[in-house]
Formats: C-alpha cells, sequence, structure tokens
C-alpha cells in the first residue's frame, strides 16, 4: 500500500490520495488482492455479518439519542429506562421500527456469524495460516456475545433484570475474587442504578472495540489470503479473480437475500426471537423460567447442566465453578482449534469422516440451544412443527428418563470432544480423498 | 489478474447496469438517511403542546402578566390610552422593522409578545407595572439594551427587530389562548 502509486486519473482524487493515501488502501483491497476464483455463497456471510456491525451501530447510536439508562421510577412504578424505550417504540418517529432493526437486528448478525464460523469449520478455513484470523473471529463472537448482553439489559424489563442479576452472579463461582468482582461490575451489592449505566457505558463503546477487532480480521484475511472451498492454496493466476466485480456483485446478492429476511421479520415478526415477558418493566423479582437470547443458549446450556460437586482428591469444586469454568472453557477451546484439528487436508470436502463428526458437531450445538430453553429435571423434547417429540420420560419417584440435564450432559460431553478427541485423533487415521492439483483444474482422478 | 472485466461485449449495456445499479444504492442509502435523522426530530409530546390559556381577568391598566408555556415566555400587557396613542404615532417615525401599530395588535387595548429579544434571545423587562420600560415606555432588555416601544418595537439598541408578536387569539373577552390561532 505505502510506497505504491496513486491508481487514480482523476487529478483531484489523485492529488488528495498523494496526501492522504487512504482511497488507495480501499482500491487497493478491492482489486489488488487475489481471491480464489471458487467462493461459493457460505463465503458471503463475512461481508453480511460486517453490514450487520454497521446496521447495529447505526441504530443503537439514533436510539441512544433517546435512551434514559436510570432506574428511577414514576407514579405508576415505571422505571425510567423502560420508559424511555417505550418512547422510542412509540413517539420517536420511526422509532418502532428503528428499535426492532436494532433488536433483531443483533439475531441476524449472530446468524451472518454463526453461518461464517461454521463455513470455517467446514472448510478448515483456522488452519495454517490463517490461526490469527480465526483467532481474532473468536475475540468477535466473545465481544458480540458480552455487547448483545450488556445491550439486552438496558431495556430493565422482567428478563433484562434476570440476565443481569443471573450473569453477573456467575463471576461469584471465582474463587476468593469472586465477590469482589461482582461489587465492580455492579457498582453495589445489588443490580441497580449504578450496573445499568456503566452497562449502558459499555454497551455504546464496546461495539467499536468490536469494529476495531473487525479490521484487525479484515487486514489479517489480506495477508493471508481468502480460504477456498477446496482448501488448497493457490497455484496460479488462473486461481484468482479480484474481489470487485466478482466478489462485490455476489456479496451484495446473497446481502440482498439474506436482507429480504431479516426485514421481513422486522416487518411481520419482530416478537418472534424475543421473550414477550420482557416487555413489562422489572418489579426486581426473577420469573419462574430464566432464559436468554437464542444465541446465548448453547452456552447458558453448558452453564447450568452440572449439578453435581467434583472432589479431586479432598479439592470440591462446586457445581456452579464446574458450570462456569465450563462456560467459559467451551468459548476458550475455540481458540486452540488451529493447533487441536491435526489434519493436514484443510476442506471437509476431502475428509469423509470428518464430514459425519463436524454435522453432529453442528446438531450438537441445536440441542444444547434446546437444552439450554428448556426446564432442567423435566423430559426433555425436540420442538417439531407438528408438536413435541419427546426424548425423555418419567421413571416415577420423581426420576426422569432423558431429562433436559441429562442431555444436557451428555452432549456438553460431546462438544468438549469434538475438539479434545474427534479432531485430533481423526487427523492421525483419516484417509482423505485425494485433492486435486489446483482450482482451475479440479477434476484430477 | 486473471479475468478483469476490461474486454466486455457490450460496454454501453454494462456502464447502464452499474449505474443504474448505483444509483440504487444511493437511493436506498439517501431513504435509511432520511428515515434515521428523522428520529431526531421533536416528538410529539416536546413538539405537541405549546398552547396556553391566559385569563386576562384582573389585568390592571398599565401593567400586565408574563405567561410561561414550557420555556417560552409571554407577556400580555393591557395599555393605557396613552400607551395606544404613543404606539400609533410612532407609526410615522423611521422604524428599523417598519411595522404598524395595528399590524401588531388584535384589539388595541392589549399587547401580546414573545419575551425573547431577537437580538441574542434575553427576555426583555417592562411587563408588569414596576420594571424598567427604558426610554420609549415598551420594554426593555436588561443584556444589551435594546429598547422598544410601547407596540413592542426595536427604537434603540442591538435588536435587529421588533419582539415576535406569536399567534393567539381571543377565547372570549376574559381569556386568550396563546400558541395557535382561533
Amino acid at each position: 500500500m505505502a510506497g505504491s502509486r496513486s491508481p487514480f486519473k482523476n487529478p483531484l482524487l489523485k492529488g488528495f490520495d498523494e496526501r492522504l493515501p487512504v482511497l488507495r488502501a480501499v482500491h487497493h483491497s478491492m482489486t489488488a488482492h487475489a481471491y480464489p476464483k471458487n467462493l461459493n455463497y457460505w463465503w458471503n456471510f463475512g461481508s453480511i455479518a460486517g453490514i450487520m456491525l454497521m446496521v447495529m451501530i447505526l441504530t443503537g447510536l439514533f436510539m441512544a439519542m433517546h435512551y434514559k439508562p436510570s432506574v428511577e421510577e414514576d407514579t405508576y412504578g415505571i422505571n425510567q429506562a423502560f420508559r424511555s424505550v417505550e418512547h422510542i417504540m412509540r413517539d420517536v418517529k420511526g422509532g418502532m421500527f428503528l428499535r426492532y432493526l436494532h433488536s433483531v437486528g443483533a439475531s441476524f448478525f449472530f446468524i451472518a456469524v454463526i453461518f461464517h464460523m461454521f463455513r470455517g469449520m467446514y472448510y478448515g478455513s483456522y488452519k495454517a495460516p490463517r490461526e490469527v484470523l480465526w483467532i481474532l473471529g473468536c475475540i468477535i463472537l466473545i465481544l458480540m456475545m458480552g455487547i448483545s448482553f450488556l445491550g439486552y439489559s438496558l431495556v430493565w424489563g422482567v428478563m433484562s433484570f434476570a440476565a443481569a442479576e443471573v450473569i453477573t452472579q456467575v463471576f461469584t463461582a471465582i474463587p476468593v475474587l469472586g465477590d469482589g468482582i461482582l461489587v465492580l461490575l455492579r457498582g453495589g451489592e445489588d443490580v441497580d442504578d449504578a450496573l445499568l449505566n456503566r452497562f449502558f457505558a459499555l454497551h455504546f463503546l464496546l461495539p467499536f472495540v468490536l469494529a476495531g477487532v473487525v479490521i484487525l480480521h479484515i487486514l489479517t484475511l489480506q495477508t493471508v489470503g481468502s480460504n477456498n472451498p477446496l482448501g488448497i492454496d493457490l497455484k496460479s493466476k488462473k486461481d484468482t479473480v479480484s474481489f470487485h466485480p466478482y466478489y462485490t456483485f455476489k456479496d451484495i446478492f446473497g446481502l440482498s437475500v439474506f436482507f429480504t429476511i431479516y426485514l421481513a421479520v422486522v416487518a411481520w415478526a419482530p416478537e418472534r426471537l424475543a421473550e414477550a415477558i420482557n416487555n413489562q418493566p422489572t418489579d426486581y423479582n426473577l420469573p419462574s423460567h430464566i432464559v436468554p437470547e437464542w444465541y446465548l443458549l448453547p452456552f447458558y446450556a453448558i452453564l447450568k447442566v452440572f449439578t453435581w460437586d467434583l472432589n479431586l482428591f479432598g479439592l470440591v469444586i462446586t457445581g456452579k465453578q464446574l458450570g462456569a469454568l465450563a462456560m467459559a472453557g467451551s468459548l476458550g477451546i475455540l481458540f486452540l482449534l488451529p493447533w487441536l484439528d491435526t489434519s493436514p487436508v484443510r476442506s471437509g470436502r476431502f475428509r469423509p469422516v470428518f464430514k459425519i463428526f463436524f454435522w453432529g458437531f453442528a446438531v450438537c450445538c441445536v440441542i444444547l440451544a434446546l437444552v439450554g430453553a428448556q426446564t432442567s429435571g423435566e423430559a426433555f423434547f425436540i420442538p417439531t412443527p407438528f408438536g413435541r417429540l419427546p426424548l425423555g420420560f418419567d421413571g416415577g419417584n420423581g426420576f426422569v428418563w432423558g431429562s433436559t440435564q441429562q442431555w444436557g450432559v451428555l452432549f456438553t460431553g460431546y462438544y468438549f470432544a469434538y475438539f479434545i478427541v474427534i479432531l485430533p485423533v481423526l487427523g492421525l487415521f483419516e484417509r482423505p480423498k485425494q485433492l486435486p492439483a489446483s482450482i482451475s483444474e479440479p477434476v484430477l482422478a | 489478474m486473471a479475468g478483469t472485466p476490461t474486454d466486455v461485449a457490450n460496454p454501453d449495456r454494462r456502464n447502464f447496469i452499474v449505474l443504474s445499479t448505483m444509483a440504487m444504492a444511493g437511493i436506498g442509502a439517501a431513504s435509511a438517511g432520511v428515515a434515521l435523522v428523522r428520529t431526531m426530530t421533536p416528538t410529539r409530546d416536546v413538539a405537541g403542546g405549546g398552547t396556553i390559556e391566559v385569563s386576562l381577568d384582573g389585568i390592571a391598566e398599565g401593567s400586565g402578566i408574563v405567561a410561561t408555556s414550557g420555556r417560552k415566555k409571554y407577556s400580555v400587557r393591557r395599555r393605557t390610552s396613552a400607551e395606544i396613542e404613543a404606539a400609533v404615532a410612532g407609526d410615522a417615525d423611521k422604524l428599523r422593522h417598519q411595522e404598524t401599530d395595528a399590524e401588531r395588535v388584535q384589539r388595541p387595548e392589549w399587547l401580546v409578545l414573545r419575551l425573547q429579544c431577537p437580538h441574542l434571545g434575553c427576555p426583555p423587562q417592562g411587563t408588569a407595572a414596576g420594571e424598567k420600560r427604558g426610554e420609549f415606555g415598551g420594554f426593555f432588555c436588561p443584556c444589551h439594551n435594546s429598547q422598544f416601544d410601547t407596540s413592542g418595537r426595536i427604537r434603540k439598541g442591538p435588536s435587529p427587530a421588533n419582539l415576535p408578536v406569536p399567534k393567539y387569539f381571543f377565547a372570549s373577552d376574559e381569556m386568550i389562548v396563546i400558541g395557535k390561532e382561533a
């Protein structure tokens, strides 16, 4: 970039670019990098996620102009924060649309990122030389989870309070320091005004930190280059095309489809993905059934399935600590993925056994989400359009065969086994299919 | 770069597609921008109100009251016949902001003004009988010494215009409504 000559002919653009070379940086990233010519539609989700981040920052900014982070209650017992959200919904021009773009947008941001990550896991995009790229992505995921939790709390509805109460409590699992951390997070003993104000401040700040990590993510991508569905390195210019116009237009098409669905949900089913009870202001009582937003459910499941204590030669780890450790571990282990997968072949397309375990992992995440949404001690079921498909039954004497909790333990086991056992062992024993010589001559055998 | 599209069969067609795509994207971005900026406009609970009823009962000749609506202040002053005569006589003078007294009042006895000096927005004094009214017996702005006559017209000092007359109407002989016309 630096040192390269300005690519512009227009004297105004050229003159400006020669003094501040940001235009050439954009031009360079669009045209100069060689992208594999065989990227399929699963490669759309990265740019979609980027656009969703912009949508979230924009809609959030304009809502922040109306939001009041205060728990002070009016004569009807409704807190100011909730009132200001109602004000956005009812009085601000276009405010209802604005808020639904933001709340539904969070879900669709996660949808884009989840597809993006599973694509990376299937095609081995985390393997050398893309380890840093993958790790930056993991940081983005964790930031997103934190930001979405903070934002959800701001409504100060029934479930907002429950989320703030329960999630800050998780930190008390940390020995010795836990209680101090709790007070520091809450700005007091209880979930109250101080917490709401710092959550608002952080919810405003962290998306920009996230945007910074996204820029690093893209810089890394441009350095190491895109992976591709065949998972093989680029061999010649015949394997590549420029980003513009090929992938700009492919991305625009995918984005249009994605936005059609997103905006349809915003328009016709904006509360479909939300908990209706959060449309009531909190009375500071915990509801009987606490659930997070859907995108946090698998991790919430891993947090809650540990109900027993572990005695390690006299060192007792409580179930609460196990749950907190497992939840942190379920995210932490993603960082190690590039080194846990020992197979030299990137793309799952050439790994027949890996494919089975990969789709097993996808199913595992869905099951864990269902576990997160259901009551631990009751019989587990899978909701279908035709009714509940029971996967457990009451065995009498208060014992349930196939309870939500039992299924949760099983699939928490699979989640970790996928990373710690399956991927390392599979790379040693699996016989991959023959790889093509290059992208431009894929059929060789 | 392999396959950079410089050699298209029909460049006009391509240019048309590119330009119309960019135009559609531009329209989309502009509409989104309009929608977002619209959320910043005053909401009805802020912008909507603004009318107040002022009872004229008990306002002595030569005095007046200051009525407040939100952050806005209005002067409702009952003029003496001498003050009315002075105001009408002032029509003939050379004024910085030429308006006749008849244009500024609905009933000569009652002068209704927005108490906001056109210079820099201070509230002028002179509504109640005891207040400082300046050389012309009307209103006096303490911030930068603008002096207004008994019709609220600028006579001396930095104000570029007369004190503004708000929308109002007489609901009855005893009551005016400020903030809208009948």
